[in-house]
């Protein structure tokens, strides 16, 4: 086992590795181990974007070793919500990191000029970026690529300009088609002066007992390959349920407004895989390849010349940045996908905060003085493309308040009802009732990811739960992901990772543990978690829920406030809060 | 999709000299569909992990490149056994021979880590690994079986 930090300060140039073995042997890895990093690196009350908070990386036991662990989890002190920053990406920065011998990297302080940090094994330099500061997401990983050693085997993470500009939903792009999207850690790398970091390694990892490793790894990885544990994923990929939930009324169009699209068959997962659909690739370690990627051909002259551009597309950003803005139309879609990849921006952050826009200029909230003349309008591509420049660009005051997330417009312009965020997170897309709008609130990250509410909720709509039996399941699915997270799995693959194979596996590199102990690990990594959050000012007790929820049929009906305060009440008493 | 069998790697076991029969026919791999591969990684994992009971990507001896970054096209390359291949007319030590009929044979133990058959295959389907040996696909099929997509191939070909 590797078990090893690297500590990078920017400030200084230094880098030096600890040895942590008692760290992570209490704490496994990915997420049980980056919080405890985030609680001893960042100061209570630290700004976000100064060089005082830590950027932190994590890696599991399992990483690299078995199919679909293929994860690695980012923490930070978020610049969007000012408690917990948490991220996950795939592509290869999982492999990358275990071949490169760190399970952890923790990043301090703020170089003096745009830098970017390459790591090759032990080697670690930080080297001039200003050449590259200000050039989209994707042309820095072309640069960045050329430039960087270790073909088929490196990792390449990297910010465009939103994220030198510290807009707080900033993402990080990873590989290409992957990303640190949510809670702003591109925002946190801008802060740091930091454009991209590239890692390889040549190391290799050795087990106890190679038979069983190899017996284990097969039950697993029949599992993945063969049962339908993952079967959906296979396919038409996470896009399937844009069609799903908008038969079942959970599909939030229009920012909410209704939660059935009318045109949702033209961006449904279906025909984007039977007309624009291109290829799949997969995460390094993962047999499944369930990135998706579209291929966006566009005439530029009647003379068929095209521009060809290939984007990738999931669940999320369809409803985002499709459905939740109206757009009707496959290519729309995926222009507003590409422009979030190029800027670097969340897309689900960017477009619930375009959603809000679009009903506020309606609703004459906001006028075209303050939109520059950008037609704010359902389905009008054109507009949310200017719109996305001028967030990261920031012209003016609005599109200033606009670049903060959806909070603080709402509070400025009016409009709070339906600024939809739970947590000062810009939500998920899914209003499939109570289970979701809760389990966004209390997770960890305010994440749809953090509890699967909304699974909960479509549970529900088969076999009747009460709000009580909802919470218990929110509870159970908090915990449990605690432990799965710090293997640093892909969530895809939780119904593969049961806690027998989890044992399994833990066992055949070398880490004995039982379910119990696993059990009472993933509590505590929550507790853990909370910690921090309560530390930096949040409160469960004083949450926001917008009006909008109880405006708009779920597919469990009409959720009603009582039955989210009960369920919150419910929680908080659980938890012993 | 398949799924494999508890022992997946037919004939990933240890080197045996096979005693020459007539016809004379050997297993190659091949890499049949290249433009179906998803850079999943996993032939490499396979290979290092059924051959050397490790998780490594560079004691695998097939190796899965990106050609312009994942949005490229994935490059899959492996020994493709030659009849008359440079790598052994080049080894001073006798690491690597072949005998009429036979794939290359690869003795560890005498490789001296020279890399002059990682210079003398133009496909670039050898290199060494971080112990500077030579790492030499042997046809075994561990990769085949752990490829989702079918990219790969064991054929049996006349020598």
């Amino acid at each position: 086992m590797l078990r090893r930090v690297l500590y990078i300060d920017l400030t200084t140039g230094e880098s030096w590795f600890e040895q942590r073995d008692g760290l992570f042997e209490e704490w496994l890895g990915g997420t049980g181990v980056a919080t405890q990093l985030l609680l001893e690196e960042c100061p209570p009350g630290a700004d976000p974007l100064s060089p005082q908070a830590p950027i932190i990386f994590s890696i599991g036991p399992l990483s690299a070793m078995y199919p679909v662990m293929t994860k690695t989890v980012a923490q930070f002190k978020s610049p969007l919500t000012g408690e917990l920053g948490e991220s996950y990406a795939g592509g290869r920065l999982a492999m990358a990191m275990r071949f490169a011998g760190h399970e952890s990297i923790v990043i301090r302080g703020r170089a003096q000029r745009p830098s970017y940090i390459s790591i090759r094994d032990d080697e670690v330099k930080i080297r001039d970026a200003t050449s590259v500061w200000g050039i989209n997401a994707m042309r820095t990983g072309v640069i960045l690529r050329d430039r960087e050693k270790g073909v088929g085997r490196r990792s390449i993470i990297r910010i465009g300009p939103a994220g030198e500009n510290l807009i707080p939903y900033a993402g990080v792009v990873v590989d290409t088609y992957r990303h640190f999207g949510r809670l702003g850690l591109g925002a946190a790398f801008g802060s740091k002066n930091l454009k991209a970091l590239v890692i390889s390694g040549t190391e290799d990892v050795a087990v106890p007992e190679s038979r069983r490793y190899r017996e284990v790894y097969n039950r697993i990885y029949n599992m993945v390959v063969q049962t339908d544990a993952m079967d959906k994923y296979h396919d038409i990929g996470t896009p399937i349920n844009i069609n799903v939930l908008n038969q079942l009324k959970g599909l939030p169009t229009r920012n909410f407004q209704s939660t059935s699209f009318s045109e949702a068959e033209n961006i449904s997962g279906e025909t984007l895989a039977d007309h624009y659909l291109i290829r799949r690739v997969s995460c390094a370690h993962c047999p499944i390849g369930c990135i998706h990627i579209g291929m966006l051909k566009t005439a530029f002259t009647e003379h068929h010349e095209f521009e060809v551009r290939k984007v990738s597309y999931d669940f999320e950003l369809i409803y985002s940045l499709g459905s939740n803005l109206g757009v009707k139309t496959p290519e729309g879609l995926l222009e507003l996908i590409e422009s979030c990849e190029r800027w670097g921006l969340d897309a689900i952050s960017a477009g619930v905060v375009l959603g809000w826009a679009t009903e506020a200029y309606e609703r004459d909230l906001i006028t075209p003085q303050e939109t520059l003349g950008v037609p704010l309008q359902w389905n009008n591509v054109k507009g949310y493309i200017k719109a996305l420049e001028n967030i990261v660009k920031r012209p003016n005051d609005f599109y200033s308040a606009l670049a903060r997330g959806v909070d603080y417009p709402s509070q400025k312009y009016g409009g709070q009802d339906f600024a939809m965020s739970l947590g000062g997170n810009e939500v998920a897309g899914y209003h499939t009732g109570p289970a979701s709008i809760v389990g966004q609130t209390v997770g960890v990250r305010h994440s749809h990811l953090d509890n699967a509410g909304y699974s909960i909720d479509q549970k529900a709509a088969k076999k009747q739960l009460a709000p009580s039996a909802m919470v218990d399941q929110i509870i159970k699915e908090d915990d449990s992901r605690g432990v799965f997270n710090s293997l640093v799995g892909c969530l895809f693959a939780r119904g593969v990772y049961n806690e027998e194979n989890i044992v399994d596996a833990l066992a055949s590199v070398g880490i004995n543990k039982t379910r119990e102990e696993l059990d009472v690990l993933g509590r505590r990594i929550f507790q853990e978690k909370y910690r921090f959050k309560v530390r930096e000012g949040f409160d469960l007790a004083r949450q926001r829920v917008p009006r909008r929820f109880y405006e708009t049929v779920s597919t469990l009906g009409m959720v009603d406030p009582e039955t989210v305060e009960e369920m919150l009440r419910l929680y908080r008493q659980r938890r012993g809060w | 999709m398949q799924g494999v069998g508890p022992e997946p790697a037919a004939g990933a076991g240890p080197e045996s000299a096979a005693p020459a029969k007539k016809p004379r026919k050997r297993r190659r791999l091949k890499v049949a569909h290249p433009e179906r591969c998803i850079g999943c990684l996993g032939c490499m994992f396979a290979c290092s992990r059924i051959n050397t009971g490790r998780a490594s990507l560079e004691r695998s001896a097939i190796q899965v490149q990106t050609q312009g970054g994942i949005e490229g096209d994935f490059v899959v390359v492996v020994c493709h056994g030659c009849d008359d291949p440079a790598c052994v007319r080049v080894c001073p030590t006798g690491a690597l021979t072949k005998e009429p009929g036979e794939r290359v044979k690869f003795n560890r133990d005498l490789c001296v880590g020279c890399g002059q058959c990682a210079d003398a295959c133009l496909v670039g389907a050898i290199h060494l690994d971080g112990d500077k040996k030579a790492v030499k696909c042997k046809h075994c099929g561990a990769c085949v079986a752990f490829c989702p997509h079918d990219v790969l191939e064991l054929e049996t070909v006349e020598s």
